[in-house]
């Protein structure tokens, strides 16, 4: 079985929800869309207070090639533009939409996007533009938690060309099963929307990775491929960050993508199986990327599943639908333990990028405590991008950037391996993750120096 | 929800591992090791090892305590661990008064000076025991013979070590006919079985080495060491030996060459951050070990060359990095 | 005999070495204006770099070599010491307003609810990257001391009981390094005022009043009370935020008075405008 050569980590899977069929999630009252739900500019609002808006409706524009669309989930009023606080605290652009009854009725009577918008004929005469404009003015993002604009990626930049589509079903991250659960039940869907996706962008072969604790998948999925020569799915050892972009590239192909280079340098593609699936409604159906699924988890949660969700529903609705937040809650995540981020506000809406949503209780959600460094390796060895983070981190606490910078601090991918393996709980991500930042601001202004 | 909610940066998992687990880990594998020193050197055994783990824990909980103002580290296992890897650096009959001021030196000057844990240089274990082959050598070389000694402390038969045997052999034929290392080499016949379950003298730790393999066995399923500085070591003396012509089975199996393979040189504090540096390190000891073994006054080199090699480790970390992922090697 | 040899070869060995330095020190000798250590001397030797130099022996060559001290300014040595510096390059000095470090936020654990607990390395600048911090205000100082930790004079410590920074005027240089290190950048430098006395906003958040004061007591609603309580112009409020200008501000602390949640802070006066309301308002209960 083929994995990613340098470093990683096997935490426990703790796939609780593995086997839960996908729950929709009834139409909320009310909505909030954040503006900026994607990487890149954000989108700029086109509606105003008052105005009403039926489902799927456009309520943000694109505001330049690395941006995206936002929709309206449900019909309603809009009755609020402005800063808004989202998970983290920190306020920013929305609009939320209220439904009054009537609308609430009416879109629960009419279904939408059931039928198919293009006939099979009319998809298959379209160029590769007409489709990349379609997923660009759906709106739809990278669904694996970096919320990259899609349609960028299917373009790439003039003079480099891609020749291989790499579909992330990995799902690396401990208790996320989403994409697990979209892969069981949509299985036809997917591979259509890959083979769209590959149309997209040019190229003639696409692998479809998933990890070998999702056996069922493989099967079925392989299934369906009897006879296509093109669409193949490769089984992945377990190991932790799989997921991530460039180790996905290195176990599918055994490409490895240069230091502060881009995937399509080396002509491969990354997309995550739920973005093949959102591409496939948006190119058949004509649907926004409206809703996702999010798998909500915690070892205490009673109603924890899968969950079709509408975009910009609260929250605090979602996690009350999968039984409340349990008393003994010490930390909710967004996206998986390894790279999830913790939230403070549980009434601010869900995000295109949120995959899913981990309650840990309290007595998990403590850190070790800190010891000083017994210089033991393990974070050298766990690192999948050949850093030394114990040397990263004393570089960033004390504020040495230009070493920091020296010794690669720009290719850390945040997986977390190395705070997670060490013995002294260290916080060592914490710091580097400040360095990156701190080197990444520092090049920038020296690229706009010159 | 009664409680604030906790927020910290990604990751919110962590392994378990612990500094505790990863000593006391290391303690588990010297079990094999501590049983055999047991049964061969019985009474002078059990007296050397219980002062020498009872004064290591009490000299750096003193420190901790009275002089560093700190909580105690003691039960993290590291002090217990130096005080065992010091015990099986002494032969059985060394008084109690020499292995305590070893312990004083070890976990004193060889770790605690240094601020503790995580910040020494040198191995502390092998600071304790060099010094004290350099101030008591008589006490430091005469060497019990296993098994007829069980029940003799002090008071114990002393025999030469394979190793001593050659060395003595040796330096007279040397003297006599200035014949070459082969010539000592035979002069002493050794019986590889007897040294590899350890039925030859030496230092209560070092003289099975089955045991120790058990040991190393041990570390490597639970994953506390990887096999980089053992066996770069190991195969740095195999391979110089073979060199200059020596017997290997002898080099690898007689004095403390695998005491200090799997459990000295793996010291985490005192060894090297990457991959690489670590098979740098291990075969940089394996050649020092040899050459010391053969060219230089003492018939054992090990713990001089582990030491040696641990002042060379923050150069190591300096100028050996692992490779970065996707640093010069382009695919397409 | 032999005693003589070891004297000969020891003592030759001796005039060699000597010569050779002799010769290197002549031929690598850096010939270095002797005011540039003189200058150096008087610096404090911070290497703060809030003159805007790399360092204090840059500063102090740029000094040696300078036209014209107005540019050359070292928050740190102070103006006794600039005196000093403009006596040895013979040139003018120029006296500035001595400035100070003041916290643009006032919400103490008192008035300004916790609603998570942070776990992690105690540094503002990675408690910034998880969002508003362990208060819900997204504006506001975060409280782990990274401004008391590059601090060089000292002079800023965290009250345990407020949760914090206090910056102690008497040690404060106004060097600004702890303003540009300030993640939430809540520190401002301000003119130290006459006799230290000063007024200042202590609030940064720009939130509409309603949800400001619901996440800090002490929080700037915005409601224009201060502006309209001014009589020199000194106040302004902008994003819901009020602001007052050093440069027009009287020190008449009506603005304090006015303020409706005690965001305006006073310091350097004898009797607090806290005191100075409490004795008003006693001395009109004693009228009637």
């Amino acid at each position: 079985m083929r994995t990613f050569r340098m470093g990683g980590v096997h935490p426990p899977e703790n796939k609780l929800t593995a086997g839960c069929r996908i729950l929709d999630v009834d139409l909320p009252r009310e909505v909030t869309i954040a503006m900026s739900q994607h990487i890149g500019a954000p989108a700029i609002c086109v509606v105003g207070k008052g105005d009403h808006v039926d489902r799927g409706a456009m309520v943000g524009k694109a505001s330049g090639f690395v941006s995206a669309n936002v929709f309206t989930p449900i019909s309603g009023t809009v009755t609020g533009v402005g800063k808004i606080k989202n998970a983290y605290g920190m306020p920013v652009d929305s609009v939320t939409i209220t439904a009054t009854e009537e609308d609430h009725e009416k879109d629960a009577e009419r279904p939408l996007w059931t039928s198919a918008l293009r006939s099979s004929d009319d998809i298959a005469a379209m160029s590769a533009k007409d489709i990349v404009d379609i997923i660009g003015e759906a709106g739809i993002v990278g669904l694996g938690g970096a919320s990259f604009p899609t349609r960028v990626k299917l373009s790439p930049p003039p003079g480099k060309h891609a020749d291989i589509l790499i579909v992330n079903g990995a799902e690396c991250e401990p208790y996320l099963t989403n994409d697990h659960a979209l892969m069981l039940e949509h299985p036809d869907e997917i591979l259509a929307g890959v083979r769209l996706m590959m149309r997209g962008a040019g190229v003639d072969k696409a692998i479809i990775g998933i990890e070998s604790n999702k056996m069922d998948a493989v099967r079925l999925l392989r299934g369906r491929l009897e006879g296509d020569k093109s669409v193949s799915v490769m089984e992945l050892q377990m190991k932790y960050p799989q997921g991530g972009e460039k180790q996905l590239i290195q176990a599918a192909t055994g490409r490895e993508v240069p230091s502060g280079a881009l995937p399509v340098d080396v002509g491969a593609i990354v997309q995550n199986v739920a973005s093949a699936y959102a591409v496939y409604e948006a190119v058949v159906f004509g649907k926004p990327l409206v809703d996702r699924v999010v798998t909500v988890t915690g070892p205490s949660l009673s109603g924890r599943g899968n969950y079709r969700v509408p975009i910009g529903m609260s929250m605090a609705a979602l996690i009350g639908i999968a039984g409340g937040i349990p008393g003994d809650s010490g930390k909710i995540i967004l996206g998986g333990p390894m790279m999830g981020r913790t939230i403070v506000n549980v009434d601010a809406p869900t995000m295109k990028g949120v995959s899913g949503i981990l309650i840990l209780p309290r007595e998990q959600s403590a850190r070790g405590d800190v010891y000083p460094c017994i210089r033991c390796a393990g974070c050298v060895l766990a690192c999948p991008m050949g850093l030394e983070p114990y040397r990263l981190s004393l570089l960033s606490a004390h504020s040495h950037w230009d070493s920091a910078e020296g010794e690669g601090i720009a290719n850390c991918i945040e997986c977390g391996c190395c705070s997670y393996s060490c013995p002294s709980s260290r916080p060592l991500l914490d710091y580097i993750r400040l360095g990156k930042n701190t080197v990444m601001a520092i090049r920038k202004s020296r690229s706009v120096q010159k | 929800m009664n409680q604030l909610l906790t927020i910290s940066a990604s990751p919110h998992v962590h392994t378990g591992r612990t500094v505790a687990s990863c000593m006391w880990n290391v303690v588990i594998a010297l079990l094999p090791a501590l049983a055999a020193s047991l049964y061969f050197f019985g009474l002078g055994a059990a007296v050397v090892i219980l002062t020498s783990v009872a004064g290591c824990v009490t000299v750096e909980y003193a420190v901790t305590r009275w002089m560093f103002h700190r909580p105690a580290t003691i039960l993290n296992g590291s002090a217990v661990l130096t005080g065992l890897l010091l015990a099986f650096n002494l032969p059985s009959n060394i008084p109690v008064w020499i292995v305590l001021i070893g312990c004083v030196v070890a976990i004193g000057i060889g770790k605690m000076a240094f601020g503790g844990l995580g910040c020494n240089v040198w191995n502390p274990a092998l600071v304790g025991r060099v010094f004290l082959l350099i101030s008591f050598p008589v006490q430091m070389t005469s060497w019990p013979l296993p098994i007829v000694n069980r029940l003799n402390y002090t008071d114990a038969v002393t025999g030469a070590t394979t190793l001593g045997a050659i060395k003595m052999s040796e330096m007279s034929s040397e003297a006599v006919a200035g014949a070459s290392v082969d010539a000592g080499m035979t002069a002493f016949s050794v019986d590889t079985l007897q040294n590899f379950i350890g039925g030859v003298g030496g230092s209560l730790g070092e003289v099975s080495a089955l045991a120790l393999l058990l040991g190393f066995a041990y570390l490597l399923v639970t994953r506390t060491i990887t096999w980089h500085i053992p066996v770069s070591m190991v195969g740095a003396v195999a391979l110089f030996t073979l060199l200059i012509g020596g017997d290997i089975m002898v080099e690898l199996l007689s004095g403390g060459l695998l005491l200090g393979a799997i459990f000295m040189a793996t010291d985490y504090v005192t060894s090297p951050m990457t991959k690489r540096g670590m098979v740098l390190f291990g075969a940089m000891i394996g050649v020092i070990t040899v050459v010391i073994r053969h060219w230089g006054a003492y018939p054992e080199g090990v713990s001089f060359a582990i030491l040696l090699m641990n002042s060379f480790v923050p150069l190591i970390d300096r100028y050996v990095k692992p490779r970065k992922f996707g640093e010069r090697r382009r695919v397409r | 005999m032999s005693i003589l040899y070891a004297i000969i070869v020891l003592g030759g060995i001796g005039l060699l070495g000597a010569g050779i330095l002799f010769l290197v020190s002549k031929r690598f000798y850096v010939k270095e204006d002797p005011r540039i250590a003189l200058i150096e001397e008087l610096l404090p030797g911070a290497n703060c770099g809030s003159c805007g130099r790399s360092g204090c022996h840059d500063f102090a060559c740029a000094c040696a070599s300078a036209t014209s001290l107005d540019s050359l300014v070292c928050p740190g040595a102070g103006d006794e010491a600039m005196k000093k510096i403009a006596g040895i390059v013979g040139l003018d000095s120029v006296v500035t307003r001595p400035m100070v470090a003041s916290l643009k936020c006032g919400g103490s654990c008192q008035v300004r609810p916790a609603i998570s607990e942070y776990d992690g390395a105690s540094s503002c600048a990675i408690l910034q990257q998880l969002g508003s911090g362990t208060t819900g205000c997204p504006f506001g100082c975060l409280g782990c001391g990274d401004c008391a930790e590059v601090c060089n004079w000292n002079a800023i410590h965290i009250d345990p009981v407020s949760g914090l920074p206090v910056v102690d005027a008497d040690k404060c240089t106004g060097c600004g390094v702890c303003v540009s290190k300030c993640p939430r950048h809540v520190l401002e430098l301000r003119p130290k005022g006459p006799k230290g006395r000063r007024v200042w906003v202590a609030c940064s958040n720009t939130e509409r009043g309603a949800i400001a004061r619901k996440e800090c007591g002490a929080a700037c609603i915005g409601c224009m009370k201060c502006e309209k309580a001014c009589a020199f112009g000194a106040v302004s409020v902008k994003d819901n935020l009020s602001y007052i200008d050093a440069e027009k501000c009287k020190l008449c602390r009506k603005c304090i008075l006015a303020c409706p949640t005690g965001a305006i802070l006073d310091s350097g006066f004898p009797v607090s405008a806290k005191e100075m309301a409490e004795i008003a308002l006693s001395k009109q209960k004693n009228n009637n």
